[in-house]
């Protein structure tokens, strides 16, 4: 891939004591799809804040193309930001708020108003222009707040949960317009959010956050097929993650019970954490599985039924696509290829190791 | 209010209004219009009020009170940006002492200017010692001015604070991620934002201003007549209710006037603010 377009190197912020980003180091292609993954508080907006140069990291520093900018105000960066909470400017109509940073630049009336049609329409909003953001609902405020900052074609959008006030329909319609817009444009995005679908399917890249270190830096595919700790496991996707121990290369016990595995290099009698993902337990005759348990619930997701299937002790989550019955006796039976083996973190300071990439 | 039950809460503020202004101010109305001497209907009393010495009362309250709020603002709203800026911690401290003379009684507190800025006061006193020469404010429309801001001053820092503090950060921050200078950012957005808490600030500034007859009596030294020193006089002096209630009409239809004017810029302004 390209150069590194951002580098953030060591940043750490914290408030009133409290620390919020340790030792954070991460770096952002051109034109790289980039999000930033984790549960609520754990410091993304804080990263993205540092980006656009809202907020002045404690130690470390902020590079855009080799130079140090640290300490530039946000209106001499090249980037702009879609804040999570909108932010519009109340006092001023959807086509003043959009048109806003063009003004500020001196673009001719013209050019203005094309970028403003252009921009209405690409978020869906076209004759809005005179509206003002209190009576729009969240989601075109957000829309428009997604407007006002592409029509200054940044070298870098930063996005703080920008779809998180759509409906399902509407935000996946954005999101292939955003994408389009990445590909077309050429923008760099850097992307919040903290819903795994959402990521996975926009990303080129997924950084895993959780309190305020990265857990994991990697493609949607090394992430959800290879996650490197139990929480990246349970965060991208629903799992079933499970105590074991690995017995020596290409085994391990997991339940009281050894399966086949293809992980090799922790060691013997090593404990571990054991991933399987709800779609790769497959259900078979009793006789003919690793364990047998029984059915204890099932719901209809649509594309496939969730079914919970108790053995040894464990309720086991099963995605599939074939119906069972409640109560039913079946076996469980997993891929040694999908079953996944990480170390247990060491103690429970530990839960948040810092990743060097 | 949707329950009617509630209505009955609001009883006790209808009998004060009742009694303390609606009562007061049908009586003025009454007084304005009838004869001190027959008690009948007459408009004579309005040919009291429309003369040249009333009138310049009135126009000196008007341009001093404009004066005093105008400087008010000046002084309010960069203070009030620094506090809105501050820290929870530096901030109380900062308010406290800006709310320490509002405890302290109003006459009194122009009282003490009175006597800190006499010919002879203590101010002038301590310049004679450094040889500097004396201040002559006292008994000029400066000296009411100046008692003007001093007094009401805090009515103007408080609002403009209130809105200051409410206003969200982020939408200041967007305009400077969208490439506002900090100097373009305060002019496009945080000023027009803040202009309900100014609106407010103005309001309770200026109609005080314009009706005070404390200030000018202390600080102007019963020469400089204001509008309120008229009516004050009307009532107490000359005994004449009739005039003093013809006064106080057109005085109130000031007040009337300015209080629509602003509610009018508050009311459009507030609606995008907030
Ligand atoms: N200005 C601030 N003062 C004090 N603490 C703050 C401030 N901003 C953020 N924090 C704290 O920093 C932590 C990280 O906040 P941040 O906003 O980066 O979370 P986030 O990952 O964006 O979460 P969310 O998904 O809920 O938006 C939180 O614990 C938050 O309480
Ligand atoms: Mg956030």
């Amino acid at each position: 891939m390209k150069n590194k377009l951002i580098d953030l190197v060591n940043i750490s912020k914290s408030y009133d004591g409290v620390t919020v980003l340790d030792e954070l180091n991460l770096y952002i292609r051109e034109n790289e799809f980039l999000t930033l993954l984790g549960p609520s508080g754990c410091g993304k907006t804080t990263t993205l804040r540092i980006l656009g140069g809202f907020e002045r990291p404690d130690h470390g520093n902020v590079f855009f193309n080799g130079n140090d900018i640290t300490g530039l105000p946000p209106n001499k960066r090249q980037l702009n930001t879609v804040f999570q909470k909108y932010a519009l400017f109340p006092h001023m109509s959807v086509a003043e708020n959009i048109s806003f940073g063009l003004k500020i630049k001196n673009k001719p009336q013209g050019y203005i108003d094309d970028k403003i049609r252009y921009a209405l329409k690409l978020v869906n909003m076209d004759g809005y222009e005179n509206r003002y953001p209190a009576a729009l609902s969240g989601g075109q405020q957000q829309r428009v707040a997604i407007a006002r900052a592409i029509v200054n074609e940044p070298k870098v959008l930063l996005l703080d949960e920008p779809l998180g006030a759509l409906d399902l329909k509407l935000r996946q319609d954005m999101q292939y317009e955003l994408m389009r817009l990445k590909n077309e444009l050429g923008i760099t995005f850097v992307y919040v959010t903290h819903d795994q679908e959402e990521a996975l399917t926009m990303s080129d890249t997924i950084v895993v956050m959780n309190q305020g270190y990265i857990q994991q830096i990697g493609t949607p595919e090394d992430i959800y097929n290879e996650p490197q700790n139990a929480f990246v496991a349970d965060f991208i996707g629903d799992s079933n993650i499970l105590d074991g121990r690995m017995i020596r290369d290409k085994l391990v016990e997991i339940l009281g019970v050894k399966f086949d595995c293809v992980d090799t290099g922790f060691g013997e009698n090593k404990p571990v954490d054991v991933v399987i993902r709800p779609e790769d337990v497959e259900l078979v005759k009793p006789e003919k599985g690793i364990l047998s348990g029984r059915v204890t619930s099932i719901i209809f997701k649509g594309v496939h039924y969730e079914m919970e299937v108790h053995a040894n002790g464990y309720d086991w989550l099963v995605h599939s696509t074939r119906l069972q019955e409640v109560g039913k006796e079946v076996g469980i039976y997993v891929d040694p290829f999908n079953i996944q083996i990480m170390n247990k973190p060491e103690s429970t300071d530990e839960e948040a190791v810092p990743v060097e990439e | 209010m949707k329950s009617n039950r509630l209505k009955w809460l609001a009883a006790p503020y209808g009998v004060w209004a009742a009694g303390f202004i609606i009562i007061p101010l049908v009586m003025i109305v009454f007084y304005a219009f009838t004869s001190q001497e027959t008690g009948g209907f007459t408009l004579a009393n309005f040919d009291d009020v429309f003369t040249g010495e009333v009138m310049k009362a009135l126009g000196l309250s008007l341009g001093l009170a404009l004066v005093s709020t105008l400087i008010c603002i000046l002084l309010a709203y960069p203070l009030a940006m620094i506090l809105a800026g501050m820290k929870v911690s530096q901030k109380s401290f900062i308010v406290f002492i800006f709310i320490l003379p509002m405890w302290m009684n109003f006459l009194l507190r122009t009282f003490a200017w009175q006597t800190l800025l006499e010919k002879n006061g203590v101010i002038n006193t301590v310049l004679g010692a450094i040889n500097l020469p004396p201040l002559e404010i006292i008994n000029t429309p400066w000296a009411i001015v100046f008692g003007m801001v001093y007094n009401f001053l805090p009515f103007m820092i408080l609002p403009i604070y209130n809105v200051l503090i409410k206003l969200d950060q982020d939408v200041v921050n967007a305009a400077r991620d969208l490439g506002a200078s900090s100097f373009q950012t305060f002019w496009k957005v945080t000023f027009p934002l803040s202009l309900p808490g100014v609106i407010s600030g103005v309001t309770m500034v200026f109609i005080p201003s314009l009706t005070t007859f404390v200030i000018s009596d202390l600080l102007g030294g019963g020469k400089i007549l204001l509008i309120g020193n008229m009516i004050e006089q009307e009532f107490k002096q000359l005994n004449n209710w009739n005039v003093g209630s013809a006064m106080s009409m057109i005085l109130l239809l000031f007040v009337i006037v300015s209080m629509v004017v602003e509610n009018k810029y508050d009311k459009t302004g507030e609606g995008t603010a907030l």
